[in-house]
């Protein structure tokens, strides 16, 4: 990847508050064109590698280079080709839509025709052309994220960075975000985000960084860490409450690559799941439910830190 | 379908020079904010400025201004009550303006709407967005104060030409509470201490900086306590230019003192913005 293409490289990047360490030491490259996650739970310290690519917050300790500049000293002109999505919405909901594209086109010192005109199609593109004239304050949380997402969209960014995008929204209205961030990918903006979905990552990354405890845990496309950290099959089994640690303790005879005993379920890392279903019923063990599915970052996460993805 | 939202990725994108924007340009960007904020509520915010030095100068101006009158002019430097009272009024309005516009909307900036942070994301810098806002509340200062004066002018309390000058001497007065007050609001997360502030800083100012009466009243021990208050200066000031009594050393006095106050709080605001917007 030639030197030009790397729009950020971040390498030894710490951020500590007090005491507590919320990033630790994290290395790694963005380049342009490409959509790039850091996938972990809450808390993981995703928010704040976030906050220090958007030149709003200072690193403690190592190295971070965006678009070649200093985060520190050249904060505003970072900003001024950054497109930012925060994970709370900043909007200002007693004004309209419209309003809320004006004054931020104006922070970025653009002449009104110029923020109109891009007004018109990003509000068509986020499908809130009808709503233009309407006040904020009473828009879904679906609608409040798309516009959040026109207004990172007005200085027409060289990297858009989505802090939880689709965090609180309902089903339907994470997709519609999906479809639009995915669109926006396709027409070649780069572009960052953090998730605790594992779904979210899959569909959007093209390449992640898997965060946990403020380090990056493990790097690569969702289908890399798929491959490297589990089985290409997962054989999800549900006892009774009363037989599931006795059934655990049996199924250690199933050749499976790693058992994971959840609360309520035990999951066989394994090649072929219908191989391995049958093994457990030569066991003489009947399962309340059985599940064969793909591997997913779910179960890459639980590989790497034994922990799951939300609690 | 709309059009591609995003240009091809060879192309250069953005607009280079808005990063280039000089201080002024980047705080004029973050009072242009307010101002259209400000188109929502400016009807009702005129009705007030309006009405409440109607309604101070009738009852205290006219009706106690002729019980007072009554006791002799002496005391007041030889002019009716009315006439003493307005300009100190008019330092006082100033306060009150700058009080509103520095608390409540800082908090909500910063903690319920998040809009700071919103501006913080962009080119702007926490000092822009603290310059910024200052600058509306100056705005708001000289729109308040301009119809104060014109209110007074309607009352027959004004007996110099003078009394223009009492505009910008009234901005200042605002100014040295609404810089130093923001620098305060923006680090706060809750909204009590603005009671605080406004039952113990707010109404004994009002009341004791020479508004009513003059501070001579007062017991000579807690007469300095009055002296070093930006309210007192601001009265002194509008007083002197409203009565035709003002000497250009005291003006100057009490004008560089509310500058010292209102730069210290400017100086304070910028960390203070800084140091809330880059955590």
């Amino acid at each position: 990847m030639p030197d030009a293409d790397v729009l950020i490289r971040a390498s030894g990047l710490t951020k500590k508050f007090g005491d507590f360490t919320a990033v630790d030491g994290i290395s790694f490259e963005l380049h342009r064109g490409e959509a790039f996650g850091f996938l972990g739970p809450n808390g993981a310290g995703k928010s704040s590698t976030m906050r220090m690519i958007g030149c709003v917050s200072p690193p403690t300790g190592g190295e971070l280079s965006i678009l070649g500049l200093d985060p520190v000293r050249d904060g505003p002109a970072i900003r001024a080709r950054l497109g930012v999505v925060p994970q709370e919405d900043t909007l200002d909901v007693e004004l309209t839509v419209r309003e809320n594209l004006l004054i931020y086109g104006r922070y970025f010192g653009l002449p009104r025709a110029v923020i109109s005109e891009r007004t018109a199609r990003l509000l068509d593109f986020v499908q809130l052309a009808d709503r233009a004239e309407d006040q904020v304050e009473p828009l879904s949380g679906g609608m409040k994220r798309r516009l959040t997402i026109a207004r990172s969209l007005i200085n027409e960014p060289e990297i858009l960075l989505l802090d939880e995008p689709t965090t609180g929204l309902d089903p339907q209205a994470r997709h519609v975000v999906w479809d639009r961030l995915y669109r926006l990918k396709q027409q070649g903006v780069t572009l960052v985000l953090t998730t605790h979905y594992m779904d979210e990552a899959e569909q959007l990354c093209d390449r992640l960084v898997v965060m946990d405890r403020a380090r990056i845990a493990a790097e690569g496309s969702p289908r890399e860490l798929i491959e490297a950290y589990s089985t290409p099959e997962v054989l999800e089994l549900r006892f009774r409450i009363a037989e599931h640690d006795q059934a655990a303790e049996k199924l250690a005879d199933v050749p499976a690559d790693r058992m994971e005993v959840l609360a309520d379920r035990i999951l066989l890392y394994v090649p072929d799941g219908d191989v391995a279903l049958a093994s457990v019923r030569a066991l003489g063990l009947e399962p309340l439910t059985s599940l064969v599915r793909r591997s997913t970052l779910e179960d890459v996460f639980l590989w790497l830190t034994g922990r799951r993805l939300e609690d | 379908m709309a059009a591609p939202v995003a240009p091809p990725a060879d192309q250069p994108r953005g607009l280079a020079p808005a990063a280039a924007a000089g201080p002024w340009q980047m705080a004029l960007r973050e009072f242009r904010f307010w101002l259209v904020n400000y188109r929502r509520t400016w009807r009702g915010s005129i009705y007030s400025s309006v009405l409440s030095p109607v309604l101070y100068l009738g009852a205290m101006g006219l009706g106690l201004g002729t019980l007072v009158d009554a006791h002799g002019l002496a005391r007041l430097g030889g002019v009716s009550y009315l006439d003493f009272l307005a300009p100190g009024l008019l330092a006082a309005a100033a306060m009150q303006t700058a009080m509103g516009e520095s608390t409540y909307p800082v908090l909500g900036s910063v903690k319920w709407l998040k809009t700071y942070q919103a501006a913080a994301a962009s080119p702007l810098r926490p000092a822009d967005i603290f310059h910024g806002h200052l600058l509306f509340t100056v705005l708001r200062l000289a729109m308040n104060c301009s119809i104060f004066l014109a209110v007074m002018a309607a009352f027959g309390a004004v007996r110099s030409a003078w009394v223009l000058a009492a505009l910008p001497a009234a901005v200042l007065t605002g100014l040295a509470f609404a810089a130093p007050i923001e620098s305060y609001a923006v680090t706060r997360d809750k909204d009590q201490s603005f009671a605080m502030l406004f039952r113990f800083g707010m109404i004994p100012l009002f009341l004791f900086s020479g508004t009513f009466f003059p501070v001579t009243q007062l017991p000579a021990w807690i007469r300095p306590l009055a002296y070093v208050t930006p309210l007192w200066h601001g009265v002194a000031i509008c007083r002197s230019l409203s009565l035709g009594t003002a000497d250009l050393p005291g003006v100057l006095a009490h004008a560089g003192y509310l500058a010292a106050v209102a730069a210290a709080g400017i100086a304070v605001g910028q960390r203070a913005y800084r140091r809330r917007l880059y955590v």
